[in-house]
């Protein structure tokens, strides 16, 4: 980790229960500017439920979630339940954290140009013609610059995940975060959404990533967490985990991930 | 006797009358209009009473017909001694007004329920990108989850839009002199049977016609990430 750097994110003794199940069993990470952090875990481990956490898409029961020093202020209710205390917090501090679905999750209803510069104007009040520039070239970076005028419909899953990456760029996030962005995609599509994200890294993009891909997570994520029942079973720099320091829980979970018909 | 002379006189007869069906219509689908964003809204609230309110409404006014409902307005609601004295009155008792609040409430009895399911029909994932993105409230409502839910409303709204020109024809019933009711007068004076009506149902077909078609150019342009791509 660069630990040199200033702190991006932190994130402390994480807690989640859904109704009985209990999720998240106290997480903890800090990402310094330019770590890229790959969660892994089989399903059930709680890895995409911790990211949803740290953006409050699920509300944490417990924890703390810090971004570029601002700390996300949370309240009980009367029920027990904890809330964030401020919306507009939420709101600010979200705006700050670019994600990234699994699902694309892009706006129907919009071109991929409005899709790009929709937050950026409406929530960031940026000026649009500003934002149409950048967001041009965005597209361009990721290498869908002749669809900005296209419906998300009529893009094929991978370019429609580009495109959901490039909308998370116009935000000027500090943190990027990945919900299993490959995981929808037919494979011969995998390789251009990894490629883009590949480049995000090299160019210093702070970066939480929860994958099934082990090659990305090996080759350009410099952190690795390995998430099992809720707890963090296994952590380190991707050579050590991957080699001699792997756990035989972890041993099991790559091979299973390697031949993912047994 | 059916000479093209009395289709013609009928038909001129019959287009004075439009108007009225057409005001009636218009101001009706208005009021249900906002009628039916309110109880949608207290519909999905959270909030019990304000729920239970909404379904009582929802269930009242699609389960009896219209005509009843009609009839309760302009009869029911003036023998009531309180309506009598309040400043209602000046409403109540014009028939005009009583047939524009029952159609108004009928419709959005139905509207509501088009409504609710347009909002619940909006994809969670998208609404979720939006919140990842720091969009909330109204914000998030006015940007992403009304331009979604009403695309998808628009099929089902249109039909109840179209069904209420020909739900107008029962303010015949209460004295008001639309194109059903001056085609019955005609009827009635002339003893002629059918020519009335017929002309009069295909007023009402010809108005349909346009609106159907108004809503068919509607979709298309609001639907521009259904339609196959072009280039």
């Amino acid at each position: 980790m660069n630990s040199s750097a200033p702190t991006a994110i932190t994130v402390s003794n994480m807690h989640k229960t859904f109704g009985q199940l209990e999720v998240l069993r106290g997480i903890s990470l800090t990402a310094h500017e330019g770590d890229v952090i790959s969660i892994l875990g089989s399903s059930g481990s709680g890895k995409s439920t911790f990211l949803r956490c740290i953006n409050l898409l699920e509300t944490p029961d417990e924890g703390v979630v810090t971004v570029a020093g601002e700390t996300i202020e949370m309240k009980r209710r009367a029920d027990g339940h904890s809330v964030p205390a401020s919306q507009s917090q939420v709101d600010r501090i979200r705006s700050r954290l670019g994600m990234v679905f699994q699902n694309f999750n892009l706006w129907s209803h919009m071109t991929i140009l409005e899709n790009l510069i929709e937050a950026p104007v409406h929530v960031q009040k940026r000026p649009k013609a500003e934002c149409v520039e950048e967001a041009k070239a965005l597209l361009a970076k990721v290498g869908i610059d002749d669809k900005a005028n296209h419906y998300p419909s009529h893009l094929s899953g991978g370019q429609q995940q580009r495109a959901a990456i490039a909308r998370a760029l116009a935000m000027h996030p500090s943190v990027m975060l990945f919900d299993e962005p490959t995981s929808a995609l037919d494979p011969e599509l995998v390789g251009e959404v990894l490629r883009v994200m590949r480049s995000l890294a090299e160019e210093g993009r702070t970066m939480l990533v929860v994958t099934h891909e082990m090659g990305f997570a090996r080759e350009v994520s410099n952190h690795v967490m390995f998430l099992h029942q809720g707890l963090v079973e296994a952590e380190g720099a991707p050579r050590d985990l991957f080699g001699d320091g792997a756990t035989d829980r972890f041993r099991k979970f790559i091979s299973g991930q390697a031949n993912p018909a047994n | 006797m059916m000479s093209l002379d009395f289709i013609w006189q009928t038909f001129l007869r019959l287009l004075a009358a439009l108007p009225l069906t057409i005001e009636v219509w218009f101001l009706s689908i208005v009021f249900g209009g906002f009628v039916a964003a309110g109880v949608t809204w207290m519909r999905v609230s959270g909030i019990l009473p304000l729920s239970l309110f909404a379904r009582a409404f929802i269930f009242i006014f699609r389960g009896s017909p219209l005509l009843i409902q009609l009839f309760v307005i302009y009869y029911g609601l003036p023998s009531l001694p309180f309506v009598r004295h309040s400043f209602l009155w000046t409403f109540l008792r014009e028939p005009f007004y009583c047939a524009v609040l029952s159609l108004a409430l009928c419709t959005a009895g139905y509207t509501s329920e088009i409504f609710r399911g347009a909002l619940a029909a909006v994809p969670r994932g998208q609404v979720e990108a939006a919140r990842a993105c720091g969009m909330s409230g109204f914000l998030l409502f006015r940007r992403i989850i009304l331009p979604i839910a009403m695309r998808q409303g628009l099929p089902a709204y249109s039909t109840e839009i179209i069904s209420m020109t020909k739900a107008t024809a029962l303010v015949s019933m209460v004295t008001l002199w639309d194109v059903l009711n001056v085609a019955l007068k005609i009827r009635n004076d002339t003893l002629i049977t059918y020519t009335p009506l017929l002309v009069a149902g295909a007023i009402y077909f010809v108005l349909n016609y346009i609106l159907a078609r108004f809503f068919v150019w509607l979709e298309f342009v609001v639907s521009p990430h259904l339609r196959r791509r072009l280039h």
